[in-house]
């Protein structure tokens, strides 16, 4: 279970671009829960994500994961359990390593990098075995340096590269932003799969109302740093895009955009 | 012609030494994308511990593991103050090695020479080989053992890590490793490079100038930049032998400019002028790399 309790955000405290996101926001995310997280730009989605990650500090409130509190744990600690994949795919990968080298850096994750061999030979055919599965022929690139790899194949190997160890959180801030929409729906249908498969806790960040009313168990609307709508289970099944829409045009109309 | 041959021979050995800087600047440069200004220190500190240690009677061969210690802790003080007090890369490079100037001053005053003493050139045995092609023989064997070992280092776990933290700091994050300690890492190992090529350019000149460092920064750079701007379109050679050739093909032009009569006092502008020339040539090769403006 993921906590976020009575947090307190403010961008560029005591400077004349001071501005207050979160007065006193909380959230609750249950185990193999899925949670769609949508809403206008400036809502406060990926602060939600980079605040539970570490990678902004908070003024007060507490970050706890399965009730131990993580609020001063830094950044690359949280994520021992956390794994993330970004909007940008340039930032998931290492453009001038090969597609088996990311793979072996990802694989040893919780582990010793020590002064043995960076790539195993032995785990080789195991990554072929999960690239094919993509579909995008990346298991005969092995030798390729990622950086000559399209958008879409590095952000598939980027969720790949997440998913390969034992996470218990999965961090999605908006990942399929940046891609077609033939590749995010690959992308988005292969996310799908392996929650299901992995049973990991997901939370995603998505400015496609549609991904958030087609996958995961549970939506969340956000507004202004607060929570619009939240429904889960049932009722997140029965809701449909144009409600969500209809509610997504009202907040957007008080806005002004 | 034997006066060619000596002459050719003596860019060699220079070409060899000062690859040993090369390696470092690579790693720091090319590897880790930190522009680090501390060699221009830790040059000099690792010609200055020599010399005095050599002056002192300990054996010379002591000296290169010693020199190369001096130097991964002056890495260590950059990299420390870049990681843990958040200063900007270049800035923390210029802070250790202002503090080095004096440092060296203190451990060997501004010139020390080695003449009298014997040298790891002196000591290893070799018959009645002329002393030229020992320097010769000792320094490429150096060298080339340095290479193999960072080649090696670059293919292990921890390898992969330095070069991911070079690549992509955010993901290395991401694995749960603090990506900070891993640049530091680097910053010893090029640091302590560094201070091993200052060891051996003492021992092969037999002396120390608390000025040798200025400029070796930008040679590094230089020849580091010269060998993966010709190599770029082979794949299959490495870093570190790029960087050897660079070094020797910089010594090679330094060399043949001042026997075309280039005057002692303008090797600088030479050397501004090659990083130059090599920088503008660069960037019109199919890959155009915005950390060359760094």
């Amino acid at each position: 279970m993921l906590e976020l309790q009575h947090i307190k955000k403010i961008f560029n405290p005591g400077e004349i671009t001071q501005m207050s996101l979160f007065e006193d926001f909380s959230l609750t995310v249950s185990d193999n829960e899925f949670l769609s997280i949508v809403g206008s730009n400036g809502s406060g989605k990926t602060s939600i994500l980079n605040i539970i990650c570490g990678s902004i500090p908070i003024e007060s409130g507490g970050v706890y994961i399965g009730g131990k509190d993580i609020t001063n744990l830094p950044e690359h600690k949280r994520y021992r359990r956390i794994g993330r994949v970004y909007q940008n795919p340039a930032q998931g990968t290492c453009p001038n390593l090969t597609v088996l080298e990311n793979m072996s850096l990802a694989d040893n994750k919780g582990k010793s990098f020590n002064l043995t061999s960076g790539i195993n030979r032995k785990r080789t055919e195991f990554y072929r075995m999960e690239l094919s599965q993509l579909g995008l022929g990346l298991e005969d690139k092995m030798d390729l340096k990622v950086g000559s790899l399209s958008g879409g194949q590095r952000q598939a190997m980027a969720l790949l590269m997440t998913t390969l160890t034992p996470i218990d959180f999965l961090i999605l801030d908006e990942h399929t932003a940046a891609l077609d929409p033939k590749t995010a729906e690959i992308i988005m249908n292969l996310t799908n799969k392996i929650v299901i498969e992995k049973h990991i806790t997901t939370m995603m960040v998505t400015h496609n109302l549609r991904y958030a009313v087609d996958y995961g168990n549970r939506i969340v609307m956000m507004h202004k740093g607060g929570i619009v709508l939240d429904k889960s289970g049932d009722k997140k099944k029965d809701l449909t895009i144009q409600e969500l829409l209809g509610l997504f045009n009202q907040i957007s109309i008080e806005c002004g955009n | 012609m034997t006066t060619f041959i000596d002459l050719c021979i003596g860019t060699l050995i220079q070409g060899m030494i000062y690859a040993l800087l090369a390696y470092g600047i690579f790693i720091t440069y090319k590897i880790l994308d930190f522009p680090d200004l501390t060699v221009d220190g830790s040059f000099p500190l690792g010609a200055a511990v020599t010399a005095i240690l050599i002056n002192k009677g300990i054996n010379p061969f002591l000296t290169l593991p010693i020199a190369m210690v001096f130097g991964a802790i002056a890495g260590l003080c950059t990299g420390l103050i870049h990681v843990r007090l958040k200063v900007r890369d270049l800035l923390a490079g210029i802070i250790t090695m202002t503090a080095l100037f004096s440092i060296n001053l203190q451990i060997a005053g501004s010139n020390m020479n080695i003449i009298n003493k014997d040298n790891i050139f002196d000591l290893i045995p070799m018959g009645s080989l002329s002393i030229s092609y020992r320097k010769l023989i000792i320094t490429v064997t150096l060298t080339i053992l340095i290479k193999i070992a960072l080649d090696l280092y670059f293919k292990t776990k921890n390898g992969l890590l330095l070069r991911g933290v070079g690549d992509n700091a955010n993901l290395v994050t991401t694995l749960a490793i603090d990506n900070g300690k891993i640049k530091i890492r680097g910053l010893i190992i090029s640091n302590a490079l560094v201070a091993l090529a200052g060891c051996m350019v003492c021992q092969e000149s037999q002396s120390y100038s608390s000025t040798m460092g200025t400029g070796q920064m930008v040679f590094g750079l230089t020849a580091v930049i010269i060998g993966i701007t010709i190599f770029k379109h082979f794949s299959f050679i490495k870093g570190t032998t790029a960087a050897v050739c660079g070094s020797i093909i910089y010594k090679l032009c330094i060399q043949f400019a001042m026997q075309m009569g280039l005057e002692a006092n303008l090797l600088k502008i030479l050397t501004a002028a090659l990083l130059l020339v090599i920088l503008v040539f660069g960037t019109f090769g199919k890959k155009k790399r915005g950390a060359l403006n760094a």
